[in-house]
């Protein structure tokens, strides 16, 4: 395989709940994902997954370690470089879908667009295409709360697609959905992967979609505890 | 980018209109206030102005007055109540202290040509009068006037004539009746009121008085406007000022016109005048004479005007502050509810300027709504009042681009420190919100 787009060694992250009381979450983690690679991130309630996802989305800061996404060193970003990254070349999706009320479908995808400075036009084309692919091609003018959690979380998965980021991360996606439903968006994700050749980094507390992606990295009290290669389907 | 943002906050308000509402209350307020005063206040200037020069730029009104040192110790004027309080404790004039006709002589006499004519009226209350064939009441100024009082208050009889030399020398009990008074008691009959005789009851006294003429009511908006703030709404009936003199059973005047030369300055006709009584009430300790020219009375209007517009606007300007403190709590309980929002946003990559703008436009939209709900309403209202007093208004141009101005720097300066604060926001902290 390609080159590596995301490149974690020894992170740590700790939390300050009040001066004396010091809590790591992260013990030094270090983690290689390939461009085009599937992954998985499987683990127990509370050990981290999350802390580490936000880490690798550019959401949040290590509190120590190196972190190097597609070429750039995020340690070193400010604020305003850390915002064009997560515009640019990444593509969130999360448990609660987060979709903007009040907005209807299209607008929600075209969102990512519009900070990104994309033309109207060119903006309402790609979203077009993109909630087609996602099968939401005759609800795009519908609001949030006018959609089923599937159907809100296609929608957040071609939101995540908008800019055509070089890797999607998405943190227990199929979390909120029965397991008919969270099949599809499963599905979808294979799609994205196998057609577009994106990069996945996928959460999830379901063995058998984990199973079904390339690398299972399982995670416990703030440390790798291993890895083994999934079926890739 | 900016218009979405517009659209959204429209989108935000719509969906909690009675909080919008609410919010933009202070705002109504303080927007429809100002412009309320403003209009009315530049039409009240700009027709005393016009009926200034139009009628009685000439005029110079001579008062017999208190003077103002003569009681310098009153606790009153220490506390400096004067004018709160006077009315109680004013001296009345004596007989002594009047204006009599020898000085009007002497005055004449002294100035000359520069004076036309005067007009003397004297007061002698309210009251009512009644017809005598079936009974019709109406509620009257009663005041005696000098044949001059007509020519310098550029009066029309509709029926009837004005005093005879003869009437106004002997005290006669005949009356100008004014067309108010005449639709009460005739039903505007003009030929039945002209030579009928009419009862005054006035301080428990009685009085027949003979219709001699009915007068055109002037609709001069200055003297609506007097009537308005003095609470005066019964009409004038004249009688010969002898007449009046002799109920009064006094023999000066405390108030009369000059009609000055249109080729002369008032101001200094007045001065004049002014010089004149001071040397003759040199001795008195309790009275003066003061003559003032409509001009300067209108300047001090227009500086009483201007007095209140400001003090209007200042409270105008309060309310405008308070609006904007709950435009910028609003805000603040707008931002908290949409944490998880702003949170996406950023995960989406939404820089923190862009976020800021957002909620910058949000307050911007609330303030500029609410600044023009306070226009409209201000201007209805304004224009309602100067109806009212009788002016005609138009509301300036300059005041409603200078609210709207307004309007959008509070959605600015109360906006920023909201909006700010959700830019500033950790991305992750955002996204946790519960
Ligand atoms: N902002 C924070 N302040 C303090 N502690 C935090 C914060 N964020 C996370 N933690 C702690 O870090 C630990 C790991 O949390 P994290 O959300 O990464 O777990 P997770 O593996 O995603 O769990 P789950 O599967 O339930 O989502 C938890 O013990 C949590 O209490
Ligand atoms: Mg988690």
């Amino acid at each position: 395989m390609g080159r590596t787009i995301i490149d974690l060694k020894d992170i740590y992250k700790r939390f300050y709940i009040g001066t004396p009381n010091e809590l790591e979450v992260l013990h030094g983690i270090s983690l290689q994902v390939m461009e085009g690679e599937f992954v998985s991130i499987v683990g127990a309630s509370g050990s981290g997954k999350s802390t580490l996802m936000n880490i690798i989305g550019a959401l949040d800061r290590p509190t120590e370690g190196s972190y190097t996404l597609d070429g750039v060193n995020v340690i070193a970003a400010k604020d305003a470089e850390l915002s064009q990254i997560r515009n640019r070349k990444i593509g969130f999706v999360f448990q609660t879908y987060n979709l903007i009320s009040k907005t209807n479908a299209i607008k929600n995808v075209e969102l990512p667009m519009l900070y990104a400075g994309i033309p109207g036009k060119q903006r309402i084309a790609r979203a077009g295409e993109l909630l087609e692919l996602v099968g939401m091609q005759d609800r795009m003018k519908h609001l949030p709360e006018e959609l089923s959690g599937g159907q809100k979380q296609r929608v957040a998965i071609a939101r995540a697609m908008a800019n055509d980021p070089a890797i999607i991360l998405a943190d227990e996606p199929t979390g909120a959905l029965d397991s008919t439903t969270g099949r599809l968006v499963m599905d979808l994700f294979h799609k994205l992967h196998d057609e577009e050749g994106k990069t996945i980094v996928l959460i999830t507390h379901s063995p058998e979609l984990a199973e079904e992606t390339e690398r299972i990295v399982t995670i416990k009290d703030g440390n790798i505890l291993g890895e083994r290669k999934g079926t890739g389907r | 980018m900016i218009y979405e943002n517009i659209r959204l906050a429209v989108f935000s308000l719509k969906a909690n209109k009675m909080r919008a509402l609410l919010t933009m209350l202070g705002i109504i307020i303080g927007i429809g206030s100002v412009i309320a005063i403003m209009t009315v206040g530049d039409s009240v200037t700009a027709t005393v102005t016009e009926s200034m020069s139009s009628l009685g730029a000439n005029n110079i009104t001579v008062t017999l007055e208190e003077r103002e040192d003569a009681d310098a110790d009153d606790e009153s004027v220490q506390m400096g109540m004067d004018w709160g309080s006077s009315d109680e404790d004013a001296k009345q004039p004596s007989q002594e202290d009047y204006i009599t006709t020898e000085m009007l002589r002497q005055m004449k006499d002294a100035l000359g040509s520069s004076i036309k004519a005067y007009s003397i009226s004297e007061q002698v209350g309210a009251g009512q009068i009644q017809q005598e064939a079936d009974g019709a009441t109406a509620e009257v100024s009663v005041k005696g006037t000098s044949l001059g009082y007509f020519l310098a208050n550029d009066m029309n009889l509709v029926q009837g004539s004005f005093f005879s030399e003869d009437e106004l020398q002997n005290g006669a009990m005949v009356a100008l009746l004014s067309e108010k008074a005449l639709d009460d008691l005739f039903d505007g009959d003009v030929t039945k009121a002209v030579g009928s005789t009419v009862n005054l009851a006035i301080d428990n006294k009685y009085y027949n008085f003979i219709i001699e003429g009915v007068y055109e009511e002037s609709d001069d908006a200055t003297q609506n406007m007097y009537a308005m703030f003095m609470n005066h709404h019964a009409t004038d009936l004249y009688i010969p000022l002898k007449t009046a003199q002799e109920i009064n059973h006094s023999s000066g005047y405390q108030t009369l016109t000059v009609v000055v030369d249109p080729n002369e300055n008032p101001d200094q006709v007045a001065a004049q005048i002014e010089s004149f009584f001071a040397n003759i009430y040199r001795n008195n300790r309790d009275f003066e004479v003061s003559a003032m020219s409509m001009a300067s009375m209108v300047s001090i209007m227009e500086t009483m005007m201007d007095t209140i517009t400001t003090a209007i606007a200042l409270i105008g300007g309060i309310a405008l502050v308070v609006g904007g403190i709950g435009v910028m709590n609003i805000m603040l309980v707008s931002i908290t509810e949409r944490t998880r929002e702003i949170g996406t946003r950023k995960a989406l990559g939404a820089p923190n300027s862009s976020i800021r703008v957002q909620f910058i436009i949000e307050s911007i939209v609330i303030c500029l709504i609410g600044g023009a709900i306070g226009i409209l309403i201000g201007c209805i209202g304004g224009i309602a009042a100067a109806n009212y007093i009788g002016a005609s208004a138009v509301p300036s141009v300059k005041s409603i681009l200078i609210s709207l101005g307004f309007s959008m720097a509070i959605g600015v300066f109360f906006g920023y420190y909201p909006a700010n604060k959700a830019a500033k926001l950790n991305p992750i902290d955002a996204l946790r919100y519960e």
